[in-house]
């Protein structure tokens, strides 16, 4: 059976690597938090030349697999002697912002999709009785819409949120140790997978459905009272 | 270069028939494991319903890549234990093994729902017919589910082929190993890694393609609106 003196002993170690996992987490979506609305509001627009390429990026960014965005970026983008002398080689050399671009530019892609999607579902009657109210239309975006369609897709959020801590588990392909590369590292001098992997997966059931309640309080915090 | 070139061309060749056959290996059995904790769920009785409840909440609250991980490296060191001598274990298996653990636990939440969303007297005028509970659940049931459980089906399908990337880690040579034995052996990791990106996409958009069809096959002789 597991052995749990090897299991204690690897616990603060994984706790470590902890840190960075959490850490990534919340970078990728802070990225995708931010960059989708623009995404989102170009995917809606009426003029072709915003919501085409919109759609494009939704396509390209779901279509692929996260770990083929994370290898581009991280070995691809040296290929060109253009990026290598460029101001940002410094920050794409380095696999932490490498990773947490990648994979934010992969969550943006599915937050917008899903924004896109929760503002297509509003009721027309939402934006015209904004406007006969008197607001412009960035007015009704801001104040009407907006709350209406953020509130909606927490739920969904909450999910991406779970995806994304699972998906950080990729970086120990590009020589991070967070959770998972850690688990790896002591798996190598301590040659008991099982233990080792059983105690990074604990961690990680705790943190998922850690945001499963921190999502679900969120949701109860804001229904409107009656709705 | 150019001989090199067209060789990976093949190599690519491969290795995306290796992640297609991945991916319907995993589906296949996945699926499987996915009905019978449905089932486990639904008419299991407590005990039952309790583990497939407790195997659904871990498989997907834990990272793909470690359950390949915990896989691939466990089954490694037991089959070395159970053979006296070092032993490697099969990666296409242990990746097959893995997804397919992976996607059960999606399967059976799918599935359940499915089934919950029959109708209740749809089991009852099967059994007014004289169907018995097998065939109720075989002829009826089990047809009526399978049409609400496609869409999402389908989607988790296209999310498991996406998954069978993670293969590469364990050395699987499917796209994305090929991919980059391709970028180690040539100075253009981009190029390389570009082209698995596209077969991807390839791969995805056609299974988005099928799945349409198959929704719109499931739902003929379906009023529509």
């Amino acid at each position: 059976m597991l052995d749990l003196a090897v299991m204690r002993e690897a616990l603060p170690r994984l706790l470590e690597g902890l840190h960075l996992t959490v850490l990534l987490t919340l970078a990728v979506l802070a990225v995708g938090l931010v960059l989708a609305l623009p995404l989102a509001l170009a995917h809606r627009s009426p003029r072709r030349w915003l919501c085409l390429p919109a759609e494009g990026y939704i396509l390209l960014f779901r279509g692929t697999p996260a770990l083929v965005q994370v290898f581009l970026l991280y070995y691809g983008a040296g290929q060109f002697a253009a990026v290598r002398e460029s101001a940002l080689w410094p920050i794409l050399r380095e696999p932490f912002w490498c990773f947490v671009i990648a994979l934010g530019l992969n969550s943006t892609a599915y937050v917008g999709q899903l924004l896109s999607g929760a503002l297509r579902n509003l009721p027309q009657g939402v934006q015209e009785a904004a406007q006969a109210l008197g607001l412009s239309r960035w007015q009704a975006l801001r104040t009407v819409r907006l709350p209406l369609v953020l509130r909606q897709v927490v739920p969904a959020l909450g999910n991406e949120a779970i995806l994304t801590l699972k998906a950080t588990s990729l970086a120990c392909t590009i020589t991070l140790l967070e959770l998972t590369g850690m688990a790896r590292n002591v798996i190598a001098s301590t040659f008991a997978p099982y233990e080792v992997f059983v105690v990074a997966g604990a961690i990680y059931l705790a943190l998922t459905l850690a945001l499963t309640r921190g999502f679900a309080a969120l949701e109860a915090r804001l229904r409107i009272p009656g709705a | 270069m150019e001989a090199l070139r067209q060789g990976f061309a093949l190599q690519f060749l491969w290795g995306a028939a290796l992640t297609v056959a991945l991916a319907a290996a995993s589906i296949l059995v996945g699926t499987a494991i996915g009905l019978v904790m449905a089932l486990a769920k639904l008419r299991g009785g407590r005990a039952l319903a309790l583990v497939a409840e407790a195997y659904t909440t871990v498989v997907r609250g834990v990272p793909d890549l470690l359950v390949i991980f915990l896989i691939y490296f466990g089954g490694t060191v037991s089959l070395s234990r159970l053979l006296g001598q070092s032993a490697n274990l099969d990666p296409f298996s242990a990746g097959v093994a893995a997804l397919a653990f992976v996607f059960g636990a999606y399967a059976t939440e799918i599935l359940r729902g499915a089934i919950l969303g029959v109708p209740r007297g749809q089991v009852e005028a099967a059994r007014a017919l004289g169907l018995r509970p097998a065939q109720a659940f075989r002829f009826v049931i089990l047809p009526q589910a399978w049409r609400l459980a496609l869409p999402p089906f389908g989607n988790q399908s296209i999310i498991l082929t996406k998954q069978t990337s993670l293969v590469s880690v364990i050395g699987l040579e499917e796209i994305m190993r090929k991919a980059q034995i391709g970028a180690g052996f040539t100075n253009e990791p981009f190029t390389y890694f570009a082209v698995a990106a596209l077969l991807y996409l390839m791969i995805t958009m056609a299974m988005t393609i099928g799945l349409r069809a198959a929704e719109a096959r499931a739902a003929r002789g379906l009023a529509r609106g």
